[in-house]
């Protein structure tokens, strides 16, 4: 972070906003000020540079042609790769997360190459998509609440070596790959298949994300009492049947 | 002198009534209108009854992601200047209810039918329409719905080479998309509030320019067709020029859209605006919508939005601060089941206004109001949040299942 100012960066909001996931900039922005701390928001549209000076990127899921469209425009661009060596954070969702990988299936059916910043594959899955309320543990180390989410996707997303799940899910498939892994890190990118959205269903994802641009270890408390409630209510709705 | 001067076959009469004696079974039982069931049932027992009950009317299919109800309704109240009308005036809008509804009336010379947006290109098939009025295309529903641009395409695939006139609202690019694969269309400048589901070109995938009110792809060059009727503030202008004005009892710019695009369908059949809009000012509440009703000695207005398109008209047209606001949202099979979108709808235009949340998923709305820094109060239900409001006559905005749950208690 230079300058003061923590800079959170909203990749192709005209490609990858059309699930919600603009909430996690919100929620973002929202709990950066809440710290006194001054936030500059920047939209960058699929026309425009991606500036490589950002603190926090945040990517949203999006449909199968404008995804296509991001990571070609992405994968041209470079400023991503850029920002990730300059220590930047990215979290990803679903669509956003998947071109983050090394590729997908694009709405052509053929592999697209992603970006290589996660390292994960994502296939189409055969069976039928996936979609409802998870309830998910986020790996220890990060030491973070259950993960709850809504998932809404056809992918299946296959981790390798150097990706990290980022939980296990207890209801819902996650990545779709049978083992129970959702989502994936790898040191500061993050990348999950999870609505909701998902940072205002768990707001301490997000305050793990400003923790990492500000590198500290704790963050003034907030109050969180609607966040709680709205936990509490929708991870005893994933646990009913349907 | 034989069955030629009946366009009913036997064994479609025969469909037409069983689906009536079901109908009348359904209400009975308590089950609603009862009009979807028996539409159900006659199409199992001939399947090309649609076709034959729409075969000697002129007809209009009305569709779009918002306003396809009260465009209907506005469409038959003009068109009834120059015949009867039959229309699914209840909003059921699949083909079940659409049969339901044209079966109801024998002696009308004009169907108008609401059509949901996936069911148009089979529709339009079956009743071989005259005309086509196409609004809008937005987000909506996406854990069940087809994606948006997928909706544009198939339309585009149906309705190319109809014989339809096609009025649709060059304003929205999508429906420019989906129209213009058609021979004969008539472009109403509706305009649009919402834009965040066309920044991206639908027929090449650029990037969507769009200075004023003006669009084009910087890429392609599919742009913004000349409008030849258009809305003007409070007026109509038709293709000469002249400027007719609206009187409506249905409030906002996007009824006012409405009324221009359903002045353009009458035109069509021969209806000068003038009258057309004249017979407009009768539409009053649509099932229920916009209705204002009283509530424990309070006025209460209902107001229905269903998605990020519609609350952003919806907000334009509430009246100003600090009149307050219950807000109420479900995520019921029929709303959608996810909730994310509330997040695609800018809350701090409600910045000023006392607001109460309530409804299946008031905590969604409770964080989501928490995060754009608004002032509110969760409440139980309607009881407690009217009791909750400051004096005033309170604006009521409610998603669908919600909607219904809130006439259901005020007894609309």
């Amino acid at each position: 972070m230079s300058d003061n100012q923590l800079r959170v960066v909203w990749i192709y909001p005209d490609l990858l906003s059309t699930y919600g996931d603009q909430g996690n900039v919100l929620v973002v922005e929202r709990r950066a000020r809440q710290r006194r701390l001054d936030v500059a928001r920047l939209d960058v549209r699929s026309d425009q540079p991606i500036p490589t000076s950002g603190d926090i990127y945040l990517i949203g899921g999006g449909e199968d042609r404008p995804q296509r469209l991001a990571a070609e425009r992405l994968r041209r661009d470079g400023g991503l790769h850029r920002a990730v060596e300059n220590g930047a954070i990215v979290f990803s969702v679903c669509a956003g997360y998947q071109i983050l990988g090394h590729e997908f299936i694009n709405d052509l059916g053929q592999r697209e190459p992603g970006l290589g910043l996660l390292d994960v594959v994502s296939v189409r899955g055969e069976g039928a998509r996936c979609v409802g309320d998870v309830l998910a543990d986020i790996d220890p180390r990060l030491g973070l609440p259950p993960l709850t989410g809504f998932e809404n996707h056809q992918g299946v997303t296959h981790l390798g070596p150097t990706a990290r799940p980022l939980a296990q899910v207890k209801l819902g498939n996650g990545n779709g790959t049978g083992d129970g892994t959702e989502g994936a890190y790898n040191d500061t990118v993050f990348g999950t298949y999870m609505h909701g959205p998902v940072l205002a269903r768990n707001p301490l994802i997000a305050d793990l994300l400003l923790k990492l641009a500000l590198d500290v270890n704790a963050l003034p408390p907030t109050d969180d009492h609607w966040y709680e409630a709205l936990r509490n209510e929708r991870i005893t709705a994933a646990q009913q049947p349907a | 002198m034989s069955g030629n001067s009946d366009p009913l076959t036997p064994r479609a009469k025969l469909a037409v009534t069983a689906g009536k004696a079901v109908a009348a079974a359904s209400r009975a039982a308590g089950r609603g209108s009862g009009s979807v069931i028996g539409g159900r049932v006659a199409l199992k027992l001939d399947p090309d009854l649609l076709a034959r009950l729409a075969q000697n009317l002129d007809v209009t299919l009305v569709s779009a992601t918002n306003g396809k109800t009260t465009t209907t309704r506005l469409i038959a109240e003009a068109l009834g200047a120059a015949g009867p009308v039959v229309s699914n005036a209840l909003g059921a809008n699949m083909p079940a209810g659409i049969t339901s509804a044209l079966a109801g009336s024998s002696d009308a010379r004009y169907g108008v039918i609401e059509v949901d947006e996936k069911y148009l290109a089979g529709v339009a098939r079956d009743t071989d329409p005259k005309c086509i009025a196409l609004l809008n295309l937005s987000r909506d529903q996406l854990d069940r719905a087809a994606e948006t641009r997928m909706l544009a395409e198939n339309w585009r695939e149906g309705l190319a080479g109809s014989k339809a006139v096609i009025v649709a609202n060059a304003d929205d690019p999508l429906v420019v998309w989906a129209a213009s694969s058609s021979p004969n269309v008539i472009w109403v400048a509706a305009g649009q509030m919402w834009k965040d589901d066309a920044w991206s070109c639908p027929s090449c995938g650029g990037v969507m320019q769009r200075p004023g009110d003006d669009w084009f792809c910087g890429e392609c060059g599919f742009r913004r067709p000349t409008p030849s009727w258009a809305l003007s503030g409070d007026h109509v202008l038709d293709p000469h020029g002249s400027a007719w004005p609206i009187h409506l009892q249905l409030p906002g710019r996007a009824n006012k859209a409405n009324a221009a695009s359903s002045a353009a369908v009458a035109a069509v059949f021969g209806v000068p605006p003038q009258v057309a809009l004249e017979r407009m000012w009768r539409v009053q509440a649509v099932a229920g919508r916009y209705d204002i009703v009283q509530f424990q000695q309070r006025d209460l207005r209902l107001l229905l939005a269903k998605n990020p398109a519609g609350w952003l008209e919806t907000f334009s047209l509430i009246d100003p601060p600090p009149t307050p606001v219950i807000l109420s949202v479900n995520a019921r099979s029929a709303d959608g089941t996810d909730t994310s979108w509330l997040w695609d709808v800018d809350y701090t235009r409600l910045s000023g206004h006392p607001i109460c949340v309530i409804g299946d998923r008031k905590l969604d709305l409770a964080v989501r109001l928490e995060v754009a820094n608004q002032n509110f109060q969760v409440c139980e239900n309607l009881d407690q949040a009217v009791q909750m409001s400051p004096p005033g006559r309170i604006e009521v905005i409610a998603n669908y299942t919600a909607f219904q749950d809130l006439r259901r208690r005020v007894g609309n």
